[in-house]
């Protein structure tokens, strides 16, 4: 191994080089490294989420698919509600049939009969996309196509998304899904479009029990603020490290 | 005019509490791209034995494995394109990689290994391009000089055959062949730590993924690379015996090469072997001596809804059986092939158990899903995502390979 | 090295060249780090202002009560007075023009989202007044005896 060696090493760096400038070149040809803030200035999107005065009306599962033109009749939702029934012998049972589109109206639990005086307590939990400040969804898209506003809120380019479905896989909490008609990656956006011209999401306004409500973390004078600054409130899967920004009054230990 | 489909349900039953969002998103197209790009590394690594480590009885061995591997190399591209719900932005991952994402990974390393794959070849079949050329001029007919442009193409421009020249070629194949290894290495380890990294996944997130993806990939492309030696073997040694006659001096030769070849081969796939077992099994300890939150879960699924899937098929019958094989003194090519065979069932098993073992449980952690393999496709997503769309994959690398066969030969095993 | 031995590296580079022009033509200016870091700000910059066009399908109460005032107070002083008019009647988007009208829903289902009984302690649905949709007047429409702006009121 004499002067190949040599050669050995010339042609790695050549090599090296050649491998390095379609990178080098993405960086200089890269368009707009301003780190330009999206979203409202001095604003942080943040939920919060009352258990003890939801009824499972299943009036916001309705409205979200309405006003953000989900397919009606599509298993999947951007948001839904499940119900907790917890009996004597401790154990829970759960259901959310259609996400709660159509409410729920039957006491029966996936065609279980459960006896009234069986139940100790009872409950329904509403999910949405949590915004987290550390999205796992974000991480992993492999092309840029979903993201997180100045503002706080993730989501999705739907003319760049490529679906294929990492981002659905990489969310612990299963809020996002294929858009049957798009094609691409879809969840809730905290009604981006609704928010932004100072009106509130359409789950929100469509509550009549004010279970859930929309603020605005860096608003000190924002009512939910407020709330989860002086009172209990808990987080869906915390120690994911996700950094969920919806918050839960009444969150049990039950709830999945 | 959009169909609604959603994507998942058609193959998806649920059972428990699953959220509704949830489907089997990622199903059998995702188990085809690790186990094709896995025989696409292993037998790479195959190829390079030879001409980095010197290991002469593998010699005609890796002029084949390099030619197949390249024949594989489209065809690992295929199950991402007939997933991608937007197959024609897929070249978004070649324009913006979001480099924190792992299949960002896939567009670079994919492209450098093709390249590396190409250069290798061209450099282990200029002379013979040079000399198809040299021997095709001046014969008459379309054909022929169709073919004599093609061979002139493939030469770019490099007509030297001097001795000097065909030492540098020597030494840029191994050079080639040294740096393929790494990514090779790479772009399979990549594909598990797609796996791996993901913390929502209580089966994938592990630190071991990549390196068990890795050594369950090299198995493959190993056994795949010496089960098609030996069908060519077989069909050499067939002819031979028409020709002379079972008794023949040709015949013994043959035979001879063959076992040698096999039993150098066969003591690499047991060593990888017995790393891939290793690992899935440290695997599995840990988590069942630390039982974490989706222990409940996960044993519900390894040890009851999948029991079969794992500890049967692909512990069993595709790891199990073969390292006994292997180490059985007397080894016969009949006993080789099926012990090759059952490997490879073994890698296709674990692949399948990684990708939808882990979507066989909710987030909720009380909750179950069943995939259903559309056998009989009645639309295009059912084609593609189903039984046909899977075996259109595994086919083409041979269709590939009878085409690339007829302008980069690698089947003139010369006699020792 | 400097014969024929660098020809597929000058077929590489021509291959990322072409890369890199096509990569030009087809990816918007505006893509790049906008926002907090690469790894949640990497996308189309314009992909926001998308978003923020999409349009707003609910309008609200105050919206409903441009014409329908005389409903609107009435519902104003009842139990039902936290629902909002498009929970039942859908959405106000693009009404009066199209659609003139919006849907009146009828069916039990609707009033069953909140009535059915459900005996559920600790929750606000147990304490909500309800029914069991089999014994009461199975088949027949709520709105036949209960008047949904008022359910206080007579039917009129």
């Amino acid at each position: 191994m004499d002067c190949s060696r040599r050669k050995f090493l010339k042609s790695a760096c050549a090599a090296t080089a050649a491998a390095t400038l379609p990178i080098s070149a993405f960086r200089l040809f890269s368009p707009a490294e301003c780190r330009a803030e999206t979203g409202k200035p001095g604003t942080r999107w943040i939920f919060l989420v009352d258990t003890e005065k939801c009824v499972g009306c299943g009036l916001c599962v309705k409205a979200c698919k309405l006003e953000n033109e989900v397919p009606y009749d599509a298993p999947v939702t951007r948001t839904w509600v499940e119900r907790y029934v917890i009996t004597k012998d401790g154990k829970p049972h759960i259901d959310s049939p259609l996400g709660g589109r159509d409410g729920f109206t039957s006491p029966k639990i996936d065609g279980e009969e459960i006896k009234p005086e069986e139940i100790t307590k009872a409950f329904f939990v509403p999910k949405l996309c949590n915004q987290c400040d550390n999205p796992p969804c974000v991480q992993v898209c492999p092309v840029g196509a979903t993201y997180q506003t100045g503002d706080g809120v993730v989501l999705v380019d739907r003319k760049w998304c490529i679906g294929c479905g990492y981002c659905i896989m990489a969310c612990p909490y299963g809020v996002r899904f294929f858009h049957p008609i798009y094609k691409v990656a879809e969840k809730c956006t905290f009604c981006y479009h609704r928010i932004s011209k100072g009106e509130k999401t359409a789950c929100v306004q469509a509550c009549p029990f004010g279970a859930r409500q929309i603020g605005n973390l860096h608003d000190p004078n924002d009512p939910v603020t407020k709330i989860i600054m002086t009172q209990r409130v808990g987080v869906l899967k915390d120690e994911y490290g996700t950094k969920p920004q919806v918050f839960y009054i009444g969150l049990d230990r039950n709830v999945r | 005019m959009h169909e609604l489909i959603v994507h998942g349900a058609e193959w998806t039953t649920k059972a428990g509490f699953v959220y509704p969002n949830e489907f089997i998103y990622w199903s059998i197209q995702i188990v085809m791209y690790p186990y094709m790009t896995g025989l696409v590394a292993g037998a790479f690594v195959l190829s390079s034995l030879y001409h980095v480590f010197g290991q002469k009885d593998l010699r005609d061995m890796a002029r084949f494995a390099l030619v197949f591997s390249l024949c594989l190399l489209p065809v690992a591209m295929m199950p991402l394109l007939l997933h991608l719900q937007q197959p024609l932005r897929g070249i978004e991952v070649m324009f913006t990689p979001h480099f924190t994402s792992a299949i960002s990974a896939f567009g670079f390393v994919f492209s450098t290994y093709a390249v590396i794959v190409l250069t290798e070849i061209w450099f282990v079949y200029r002379v013979f391009f040079v000399e198809q050329s040299n021997a095709l001029k001046g014969q008459p007919g379309l054909v022929n000089t169709f073919k004599r442009v093609v061979y002139n193409l493939l030469t770019l421009g490099a007509y030297d055959l001097s001795p000097e020249a065909v030492a540098k070629d020597k030494k840029a194949i191994k050079i080639m062949a040294a740096i393929g290894i790494p990514v090779a290495g790479f772009l399979h380890g990549y594909a598990g730590f797609i796996f791996g990294s993901v913390k929502a996944n209580a089966l994938w997130m592990s630190p071991l993924m990549p390196v068990i993806f890795i050594m369950s990939a090299v198995v493959s492309g190993i056994a795949l690379c010496m089960l098609t030696y030996i069908l060519i073997m077989e069909w050499q040694k067939f002819k031979a015996i028409l020709a002379k006659g079972k008794g023949d001096e040709s015949v013994e030769l043959l035979r001879g090469v063959e076992m040698d070849v096999m039993t150098t081969t066969a003591r690499y796939l047991l060593m990888f072997l017995v790393a891939a077992i290793t690992l899935e099994m440290l695997d599995l300890i840990f988590r069942g001596y630390t039982q974490m939150k989706s222990w409940d879960v996960l044993r519900e699924v390894m040890f009851k809804e999948d029991f079969v899937k794992i500890f049967i098929l692909q512990y069993g019958l595709g790891n199990a059986v073969p390292f006994i094989l292997l180490l059985l003194p007397r080894p016969t090519i009949k006993r080789l092939v099926v012990t090759l065979v059952l490997v490879l069932y073994g890698v296709f098993m674990m692949r399948w158990n990684v990708v939808i073992g882990g979507q066989a449980f909710s987030l909720s952690f009380i909750g179950f899903m069943h995939y259903h393999l559309p056998i009989i496709p009645h639309n295009w997503e059912t084609y593609k995502e189903g039984l046909c769309g899977a075996l259109t994959v595994v086919a083409t690398p041979f269709v590939l390979f009878w085409g690339v066969n007829k302008l980069i030969p690698s089947l003139n095993f010369r006699k020792q | 090295m400097k014969n024929h031995v660098l020809r597929p590296l000058w077929l590489v580079l021509a291959a990322i060249a072409l890369l890199l022009l096509a990569r030009y033509l087809m990816v918007p200016k505006d893509f790049g780090v906008n926002g907090r870091s690469f790894t949640y700000g990497f996308h189309r910059l314009s992909s926001v202002a998308d978003w923020q066009k999409f349009p707003d399908k609910f309008k609200g109460r105050d919206y409903c009560n441009d014409c329908h005032d005389q409903k609107v107070s009435e519902n104003a002083s009842s139990k039902h007075r936290n629902i909002q008019c498009e929970n039942c009647h859908g959405p106000a988007y693009g009404h009066p023009d199209n659609p003139s009208k919006l849907p009146i829903d009828r069916s039990r289902e609707l009033c069953l989202r909140c009535h059915s009984k459900l005996p559920y302690p600790g929750s606000q649905r147990g304490l909500l007044k309800g029914i069991d949709p089999e014994r009461h007047n199975p088949g027949q429409a709520c709105a036949e005896c209960h008047n949904p702006h008022h359910p206080d009121q007579e039917v009129g």
